[in-house]
């Protein structure tokens, strides 16, 4: 079965949770036999060195078509990439920001840098439709062009190249719901965006959604048939810790740390708070914020406010090693938040060996015996938590050695055969 | 051997609750000393009460006068369950009281807090016993001769402990894992001190009724007086004595009322009689009745609790552990210390059930422990005991100092009091002869005196520092 697939970005530009889910299940799809994936990706920076570049089509859009052996792939993978502005994560706004980054010359792969306030106004907005327009139109080039038995897209920038494809191909579509509008905003719901999620999930044949809770927003926001959408867990790819990320720390004190975007979404301010409540009782502990966001100003002023400087630390966006390296350090993992579809991060912690503190309006809550539950705002549940984990050694323990087996049994090959399973069903209803 | 012809049914019935602890939070150490979920506590109580406790009592009360000292029950309630009839449902030992005066009850002795002691700390499972006595002496008005551990455990060595505090038998499980080819169903005698009977518990015909017996999908459903009589007449040829014991909260609770459980209840005695050789016993009647046909050695302690009857519901992990260990480790130094409300809490936190809350082996099957369970996870079981455990062990470290720094800080505790009272005297002294002599001098010198009151200031800003 050929698998005809839109996504995001593909290593090595992986800039958060949904690059990195749609890479592990592509890489647990590749085990399967009778899979076989075209994925295809808007491409926004330079990968030119090492692409080869041919045109498709007559509308003069070029599309690189590249075959790559990705490392721990069983087999090459055909990756297309189309040159277009469109990154992950982007929300008309964020877009704008992009864009007049780069005509200052800025080169930006991470889309959260807030520098200034922007005044939205819709021609911005305009040119992002654009792009996901001219995403489309490529998108249903390369359906003609290829042959497949099944379309899959990847979140809403997708969704309209996925509906391209299906509409020239007439094979069925299936679109996989890493986050809704819902997730991203808090509430503040775009509606251009909100339409385009809404065409998509109408227009598939199935809808894929990486969690119970973002299946019950696809359901009563979207008001989608429950028959029609199906949750696959995310898995975690398992890491091999190499000694150098071992590193030594300079000071006795336990640390906790949340990592991730500072924006609304990701409750930071829980975690400030929670931690506030710690340090008044316990000097030997430091409280870590790794990441950046448009929130990370009002969090460090608050931090100040609080008076905790001297024990909370901010260190801006880590990349790659530094992660591993910060979650060495780590004694404690804190996701306090708000919303959060899937959330893979906390399984990357347990990887490396830290207990870890979930919010229950995650996804990954529903999938996870053994890591502390609380809710996004339960902030002495979550302070409780710390000074629990930090200060009975027992219980630390416990947490490290069950959640180290839990997060070892998930596996993306199970993903990949759940979502397989998907694929059949379609195409089986689709001939009847 | 036992003569032929003897045979014996004996029903225990095991009666406690625990007192829940409130959230209890980090912050909280060092200022709220107070642990308990009274609103949990309370309504929890009041419910087994209505379901259960007064109701299965009347049943038996009325059993009891019907059938003119054939049938006869056992008992055994915790301190604490007694603490809670007491604080909520008085007339619940109210009727136990009524119970015991049949004669026809025997109460069993066992720990006062339904506690791990006996796995833990001999002297303070010897304590607990001691005081477990006087408190049905107190409110039940009979004296106890067998015992029974906190949830049957038992191992030759805790049955050498009984046997030396003068009890004749006492109760555990008949685990298919200790008796191999033996029966359950005669008496047995512990194997270091053979004056101490042991009474097996038969946990099929125990869980028949325990489990099974509202479960609609049992082979052997709708369970019926009749039919359970004729599987005792069943075992008689070739048993002695028939062991059933019981949660009390399977009347009513576990298996409510319209489950028919009490029409079994009230039918039962009458066709035990009347059906099968068996005839009504208590445990101490039963040691001087039968004679034991060998010795049980038991090594390490079994309980009656899940599939594996061992001790691991309640000391399996690294939690349970770590919190075992920290609580008993204070053994010690509560036994110096007078203070009531410290003995108090160190008997309360004692119970069981606070480390049955932080099993993890059930997290697949959480049926049964996750039964009035006031907990999601074990986790946060284990967080929020530990928490009071540490606040516990603040205050007693304020009543008992255990190490030189401790001492020291108690000692110049005492020391700053003393000196600030003399300070305080001191300075009262002076203002007197200051006012003294003020008085001594002229008017016209007073009205310059008056802005320098200057030692009357410095007292009131040292006040406000103390």
């Amino acid at each position: 079965m050929r698998v005809l697939m839109f996504g995001w970005e593909f290593p090595p530009h992986i800039s958060g949770g949904l690059g990195t889910a749609s890479y592990g299940l592509t890489k647990g799809m590749s085990s399967l036999e009778d899979l076989e994936v075209i994925f295809v990706v808007p491409k926004a920076w330079g990968d030119e060195d090492q692409t080869r570049v041919r045109l498709i089509g007559a509308n003069k859009v070029p599309v690189a078509f590249k075959q790559v052996h990705y490392k721990g792939f069983k087999r090459s993978l055909e990756k297309i990439e189309i040159s277009s502005k469109i990154v992950p994560y982007t929300d008309p706004e964020q877009f704008w920001k992009r864009l007049s980054s780069e005509s200052t010359g800025y080169k930006l792969i991470v889309q959260t840098n807030n520098e200034g306030t922007v005044d939205f106004s819709g021609r911005y907005d305009i040119s992002l439709m654009d792009e996901i327009y001219k995403y489309s139109v490529v998108a249903s080039v390369i359906a003609q062009e290829n042959d497949f038995d099944i379309i899959h897209a990847h979140d809403w920038l997708a969704y309209p190249a996925g509906i391209a494809a299906m509409e020239v191909s007439g094979k069925p579509l299936v679109i996989h719901v890493h986050a809704t509008d819902f997730d991203r905003s808090g509430g503040n719901v775009n509606p251009d965006v909100y339409r385009i999620e809404k065409l998509g999930m109408d227009a598939a044949s199935k809808i894929i959604t990486v969690s119970n809770l973002t299946r019950d927003i696809v359901i009563n926001k979207y008001q989608i048939d429950p028959d029609k959408v199906e949750t696959v867990y995310n898995a975690v790819e398992p890491v091999k810790i190499s000694q150098d990320s071992f590193v030594n720390k300079g000071f006795d004190d336990k640390v906790v740390t949340f990592l991730g975007r500072i924006t609304l979404q990701k409750g930071p301010e829980y975690f400030i708070e929670a931690a506030n409540k710690v340090l008044k009782v316990m000097p030997n502990v430091r409280f870590v914020m790794a990441g950046s966001g448009d929130m990370m100003e009002r969090m460090m002023r608050r931090a100040a406010a609080l008076n905790i400087t001297d024990r909370f630390h901010f260190t801006g966006f880590l990349k790659g090693k530094d992660v591993f390296t910060m979650l060495n350090l780590s004694d404690v993992y804190i996701m306090p938040s708000v919303s959060e579809p899937f959330g893979i991060s906390p399984l990357e912690a347990m990887q490396s060996n830290v207990p870890v503190i979930i919010s229950k309006q995650s996804g990954v809550s529903e999938i996870l015996t053994h890591a502390v539950k609380t809710d996004f705002w339960d902030i002495d549940a979550m302070a409780d938590a710390i000074y629990a984990i930090l200060n009975y050694p027992a219980l630390s323990k416990m947490f490290i050695k069950n959640g180290k087996e839990e997060v070892v049994r998930l596996k993306w090959d199970n993903s990949a055969r759940h979502v397989r399973d998907i694929y059949y069903r379609v195409i089986w209803q689709n001939k009847n | 051997m036992s003569l032929t012809g003897k045979k014996a049914i004996c029903f225990y019935f095991q009666v406690h609750q625990p007192f829940r602890l409130k959230r209890y939070r980090f912050f909280d150490l060092g200022h709220d000393h107070y642990y308990y979920d009274d609103f949990s506590n309370e309504s929890i109580m009041r419910k087994v009460a209505e379901n259960c406790y007064l109701p299965a009592n009347e049943v038996i009360l009325d059993l009891i006068n019907k059938n003119k000292g054939k049938f006869k029950v056992t008992f055994s309630l915790t301190g604490l369950v007694i603490n809670q009839f007491r604080l909520y449902a008085p007339e619940v030992l109210e009727s136990f009281r009524r119970l015991a005066d049949t004669g026809m009850v025997e109460f069993l002795a066992e720990t006062e807090s339904h506690s791990l002691a006996s796995i833990k700390k001999r002297s303070e499972f010897e304590r607990q016993i001691i005081a477990q006595k006087a408190m049905i002496k107190e409110f039940l008005g009979v004296e106890v001769t067998s015992f029974r551990n906190t949830e049957l455990i038992y191992s030759d060595e805790i049955g050498s402990w009984v046997a030396d505090m003068g009890f004749k038998s006492i109760l555990t499980e008949g685990a298919k894992h200790v008796l191999g080819w033996k029966s359950p169903n005669f008496l047995y005698c512990n194997s270091i001190n053979p004056r101490l009977k042991v009474l097996l518990r038969n946990f099929v015909l125990s869980d028949d009724i325990a489990f099974r017996f509202s479960n609609r999908n049992w082979g052997e459903w709708p369970l019926t007086a009749d039919k359970y009589a004729a599987w005792i007449n069943k075992l008689s040829s070739k048993s002695e004595l028939i062991n059933v014991f019981l949660d009390y909260e399977t009347f009513g609770e576990h298996n409510h009322k319209d489950t028919g459980i009490f029409d079994f209840l009230n039918h039962l005695p009458g066709a035990i009689l009347k059906k099968t050789p068996f005839r009504f016993m208590t445990p101490t009647e039963v040691t001087d009745y039968l004679q034991p046909v060998s010795a049980i050695s038991i090594p390490s302690p079994i309980s009656w609790a899940d599939e594996e009857r061992d001790i691991t519901a309640w000391n399996g992990n690294e939690l349970q552990a770590a919190a075992l260990d920290k609580l008993y480790n204070f053994t010690d130094k509560v036994s110096r210390c007078e203070d009531v409300q410290i003995r108090k809490d160190w008997d309360y936190l004692q119970a069981s059930d606070h480390f049955y809350y932080m099993a993890t082996k059930f997290f697949s099957d959480g049926a049964v422990h996750a039964y009035f369970n006031p907990y999601d996870t074990p986790y946060d079981a284990f967080m929020n005991y530990m928490n009071v455990l540490s606040d516990f062990e603040i205050r007693l470290n304020r009543f008992i100092p255990d190490n030189n720094e401790q001492t020291e800080i108690s000692k110049l505790n005492n020391l700053i009091k003393e000196k600030e009272s003399v300070i305080d005297q001191l300075s009262a002294e002076i203002d007197n002869l200051k006012n003294n002599s003020r008085r001594k001098k002229s008017s016209a010198t007073d009205i310059l005196l008056s802005g320098k009151k200057s030692p009357r200031k410095t007292k009131t800003t040292r006040k406000s520092k103390s």
